[in-house]
């Protein structure tokens, strides 16, 4: 089967990543997957108030997925809506089992993530930011998150589709994954897909992740290597 | 104690050995040690630890630390020191005796002020405590604050001292660096030893730093010199300016 940008089924699309873009915040970074951009920001940990928000056994997590007004065709309306709720709630869900969260009681670790250009992709483009600048802030982690989508067009398995794929596929199923310890830290579907298809298509994104995960230790190490010497 | 400086990533694997024991910032998993944070490896005997390259400060008892009066409080005052959580210092952590009754507590430390004193407690929950009951602890009067990166701080000190005594003796300023990234300044060349530090902060993985530093203190006398000079020329001007008003005045007469 053809591909747009005459990619192969288990092929990214061309990734960038770059980390400690922001000189404000405690951990930056930048997720680039063709013509999706992600772009995430931490901040802490830190005080968190009000104050019975406050858990005296570990930190708190807060995540916020945003799309720009412009990061779409028609304009993205600026403001919460049931999607970027959601997404903020999955994004959260799968960073939270890579952090060492009871080190920092009573704290909170904020997490804000914009995607500028939208062409699907954009919750596991926001993990993979969100992952790497939590590493570059320091907070304590048992290992990176990586997370790509596969899905299935026609009778194909494809890997990160992109916009114009997504609304060909029967089917998208975007994974979180911690590479180091082999474990899912997200999994969600959009579609239809046989009960037999699940398993590969779960081991299609896997294996992106792995590409993945080797791109974000290179975009760490561009930025902290200096410190070998 | 064995340097190995290796440089590791969240999640990686450090040692595959049931003969090491994870030390700070590093977590075993399996038969394995793995890191938790961006940082070097440093193995003491059979402890291998993370000195970390980012991240916040975390006060442990007996660190020396500089923070700013946020808070005046019936039995004590509330301290930012600049890590997610705030301490606070009680009447007893002070040196003299205070009736809370018969006393504005403000009259000893007021919001706004800064301390240099030393972390006495810190809990499980993270409650923090400071003591000013150390020979080394004050109260800081005028001087200019800059703050760096906590995780530098060892960088900035030197071995023995050698990188903060250079700057103290090149620029003639009193410093007081606080163990969370808090440094205080005051006399001398303070504009010349913020830029020192700044450049120690960002410069602070490479090698031969004090020789650098040395090269930029000792390069920039000729610097104070012209800008001595400069003051002195704009003096003149000044006295000249005097000097003028005083002839008109003399002319009015």
């Amino acid at each position: 089967m053809e591909r747009m940008n005459n990619r192969k089924p288990d092929e990214l699309r061309p990734v960038t990543m770059k980390v400690g873009i922001l000189g404000r915040a405690d951990g930056s970074a930048m997720v680039r997957l063709g013509n999706t951009v992600a772009i995430a920001a931490v901040y802490g940990p830190r005080e968190l108030h009000p104050k019975h928000l406050q858990d005296n056994t570990k930190a708190i997590l807060q995540c916020n997925y945003a799309m720009a007004p412009f990061s779409t065709i028609e304009r993205a309306r600026p403001g919460p809506s049931r999607r970027s709720i959601e997404i903020s709630k999955v994004t959260r869900e799968a960073l939270e089992p890579a952090l060492f969260l009871e080190e920092f009681p009573r704290a909170v670790i904020d997490v804000y993530i914009i995607v500028t250009q939208a062409n699907a992709g954009t919750r596991t483009a926001g993990i993979n930011a969100a992952s790497l600048a939590l590493a570059d802030a320091g907070v304590s982690m048992r290992g990176l998150v990586t997370a790509v989508a596969a899905g299935k067009i026609g009778d194909e398995f494809v890997l990160d589709l992109e916009g114009e794929e997504e609304e060909q596929s029967s089917c998208d199923l975007p994974i979180a994954y911690m590479p180091n310890e082999k474990k899912f830290t997200l999994l969600q579907m959009d579609g239809d897909l046989p009960k037999e298809d699940v398993e590969k298509v779960i081991k299609l994104a896997v294996k992106g992740c792995e590409i993945l995960y080797e791109k974000q230790r290179a975009a760490l190490r561009e930025k902290w290597i200096k410190e070998e010497i | 104690m064995k340097e190995n400086k290796k440089f590791v990533l969240p999640g990686e694997l450090i040692v595959d050995s049931i003969d090491f024991l994870p030390g700070k910032n590093c977590y075993r998993m399996g038969n394995g040690i793995y890191s938790k944070r961006i940082g070097l490896v440093y193995t003491k005997g059979r402890v291998v630890e993370v000195v970390p390259l980012s991240g916040v400060y975390t006060p442990e008892v007996g660190d020396m630390i500089i923070g700013e009066v946020k808070e005046v409080q019936y039995s004590g005052w509330v301290i930012d020191i600049n890590s997610p959580y705030s301490a606070f210092l009680p009447l007893s952590g002070i040196r003299e005796y205070i009736d809370p009754a018969k006393t504005d507590l403000s009259r000893i430390y007021s919001p706004g002020d800064m301390i240099y004193g030393k972390v006495s407690i810190v809990s499980a929950l993270k409650t923090v405590q400071i003591s000013m009951q150390d020979p080394r602890a004050r109260k800081l009067r005028g001087g200019r604050i800059v703050k760096i990166t906590s995780v530098k701080v060892p960088r900035l000190i030197g071995k023995q001292g050698s990188m903060i005594n250079l700057i103290k003796e090149k620029t003639g300023c009193k410093i007081i660096v606080g163990q969370n990234g808090l440094i205080w300044i005051d006399g001398g060349n303070i504009d010349l030893a913020v830029s020192a530090i700044k450049e120690v902060e960002e410069k602070s993985h490479t090698d031969g730093l004090t020789n650098h530093i040395e090269r930029m203190l000792g390069g920039t006398n000729k610097k104070i010199e012209k800008a001595y000079e400069q003051e002195d020329l704009e003096e003149d001007e000044e006295d000249n300016y005097i000097e003028v008003g005083d002839e008109n005045g003399k002319n009015e007469q």
